[in-house]
């Protein structure tokens, strides 16, 4: 390619940009599900893959696009709702440790994994998708994919309906109240495991739809979700937490850098670089970029 | 529950008849295995044992000091591959060498763990046990590349005996180290930093103490989990790994002893029972975390002193 340097550039940036965008969807999630019931969710990966699966099960049996990813969404939000209230309340009425809350989730985790493998086999498919990963368009002096835009564009989407939703609806004025002060939020009357249990599907809907948008650039296996997963948590502490804007972010960020880097470092450093990023920011600055600062009282 | 009325009671070794019941039937059953003929009990009976090792170290580091880590893939590594690399110096001597090797990380790896709390360790020690994996995964000089690293391998009754006797070695002294001075350290820190500072435990040597010890187990636990496979290749130390050693530690029991060994032989035996079919083994594994922590947090460990005291207190309860 004779590109100039610029848009060799320009070009990476954009491709970047692109897989950021899967990347702050995670990210969005996992902070969603962070700020509101103060937990990591480590099933996070494996419950989009499993709402990736129900559309792909749902198109194999040549079910429309419309229908197909729809039940996608709601499959993981249920999943993650049955979750919340068949699990994780129970246990945190019961008392239980910060530990014992992010090991009920590693049992979701394994939970759907095991089942995902049992229903759907190890071997790897191809995802049909109505945008195409070869077709390109020319934007300004850059080429990118239809599915590249498609992703973007629904990343974009995601964002600006979690942003309304949080922001000017009462429902989302509930979800800061909770998140805020969880005992004063039930006193004022608050239905409190309603809110969160929206906030979980909420938050499993948003990995879902990354799900979605990965499937079809590679091959759709029952651990397709496990790297941007990694990389998705990556991205939450880069941009903080406790930080909705933050996950956007940080999302972004570490896809630009990560294409960056393996355009100009070399493909061994674009893999280690998410983890380093870890490294250095939780060193550095560890409550990210657009977190506060942690205080602890007695 | 249990009545302690002295300091000197409660540092005993397994006090009561029906521990000490218990423990010498444990021994007994240990000692039966290589006799029984059975060539899979004594593999099933070794890797139990080495698995143990480590869940200990895991134990120590999660359940008593309160540190949440997902390193340990990392650690396992460190060790395994260290004692791959020297394995030309007499067993003993390599076997503590891994393990030094891994205390070491495990030393560099504490400090952020002075700043950073709860999920943000978790987040932390994650992010380094991917790193030895890509390390590893890149680094063909260290790791073999695609063929690995062959590592050389006793006949399975030696290894039997040899693990079985370090397991009790290391139990015996994660005892006295939980019944030391450093032991209730970990134990304050873990219930509150804060508190624990202002009594004069010294919250930087505590935290470091426990990640060198634990590591120090689970590069054991690498070595010998190295010998006992013969091979070794980068993709042996991922993120599954990290997952069983949080079932054994979450069914067995967290900071317990006896739990760590019946976490071990849960997550040992239960695959061997499920062998047919790979994808019930993470159900059963997700599913019984799920059901433990939901109805009997103290694991196997903690349904065991409750059946215990209520057997000796029966009918009066």
């Amino acid at each position: 390619m004779a590109l100039p340097l610029m848009d060799r550039f320009l070009q990476y940036a954009v491709a970047g940009l692109s897989a950021g965008s899967l990347y702050a969807l995670v990210a969005l999630g996992i902070v969603l599900i962070y700020k509101s019931t103060k937990v990591l969710n480590f099933a996070h990966g494996d419950v989009a893959t499993l709402g990736t699966f129900a559309a792909f099960a749902l198109l194999s049996r040549d079910h429309s696009f419309w229908i197909a990813f729809p039940a996608a969404l709601v499959t993981g939000a249920l999943a993650s709702v049955l979750f919340y209230f068949g699990a994780l309340a129970p246990a945190q009425r019961k008392g239980a440790t910060l530990l014992g809350q992010v090991i009920l989730t590693i049992g979701l985790a394994l939970i759907v994994q095991g089942l995902v493998v049992y229903t759907f086999g190890t071997e790897p498919d191809r995802m049909p998708f109505p945008l195409s990963d070869s077709e390109s368009r020319k934007v300004g002096p850059v080429y990118v994919s239809e599915l590249a835009l498609g992703t973007l564009g629904a990343a974009l989407a995601a964002c600006v309906a979690v942003y309304v939703v949080v922001q000017r609806t009462r429902l989302g004025l509930a979800m800061r109240a909770v998140s805020e002060n969880l005992m004063a939020a039930q006193t004022l009357g608050i239905p409190t495991r309603r809110v969160l249990g929206f906030a979980w599907a909420t938050a499993s809907a948003l990995g879902v739809v990354a799900g979605l948008f990965l499937a079809p650039a590679l091959l759709l296996d029952p651990f397709f979700m496990l790297d941007p997963f990694l990389k998705g948590f990556a991205a939450s502490v880069l941009g903080g937490l406790g930080s909705l804007p933050g996950a956007v972010a940080g999302g972004l960020l570490l896809g630009v850098a990560e294409s960056l880097a393996g355009a100009y470092a070399g493909i061994e450093f674009k893999k280690t670089l998410a983890f380093l990023v870890i490294l250095a920011v939780l060193l550095v600055r560890p409550e990210g970029l657009l977190g506060k600062p942690f205080k602890e009282r007695v | 529950m249990d009545l302690v009325e002295s300091h000197q009671e409660e540092l005993r070794f397994a006090r009561g008849r029906v521990v000490r019941a218990l423990l010498i039937a444990g021994v007994a059953i240990a000692i039966a295995v290589p006799f029984s003929g059975q060539p899979a009990w004594i593999v099933r009976g070794t890797l139990i044992a080495i698995t143990a090792i480590g869940v200990l170290g895991q134990n120590l580091l999660i359940g008593h000091t309160g540190q949440i880590s997902f390193g340990q893939a990392g650690f396992l590594a460190i060790g395994a591959y260290t004692f791959a690399h020297v394995q030309m110096l007499p067993w003993p001597l390599a076997l503590l060498v891994a393990g030094l090797a891994a205390a070491v990380a495990g030393v560099l790896v504490g400090f952020p763990s002075l700043r950073l709390k709860g999920p943000y360790l978790a987040i932390a020690t994650l992010g380094f046990g991917i790193a030895v994996y890509q390390l590893l995964a890149n680094a063909s000089w260290l790791s073999g590349g695609r063929t690995g690293v062959a590592v050389q391998r006793p006949p399975m009754e030696w290894l039997y005996w040899q693990d079985v006797l370090l397991l009790a070695i290391f139990a015996l002294a994660t005892v006295n180290l939980i019944s030391s001075y450093a032991g209730r350290a970990f134990m304050a820190v873990r219930d509150s930093e804060i508190a624990a500072e202002a009594v004069g435990v010294n919250l930087t040597r505590t935290k470091l103490l426990a990640f060198a010890v634990s590591s120090f187990y689970t590069g054991v636990h690498g070595a010998l989990f190295a010998q006992f496979l013969g091979h070794l290749e980068p993709e042996l130390f991922n993120l599954g790994e990290v997952l069983t050693l949080f079932v054994a530690i979450t069914v067995g029991g967290l900071a317990s002893i006896e739990g760590s060994i019946f976490g071990a032989a849960f997550v040992v035996l239960a695959p061997a029972v499920f062998g047919a079919a790979r994808w019930a083994v993470p159900v059963l594994f997700g599913g019984s975390i799920i059901v433990v922590l939901v109805f009997e947090p103290g694991g196997l460990a903690g349904g065991l002193r409750k059946a215990r005291v209520a057997l000796e207190q029966w009918p009066f309860r």
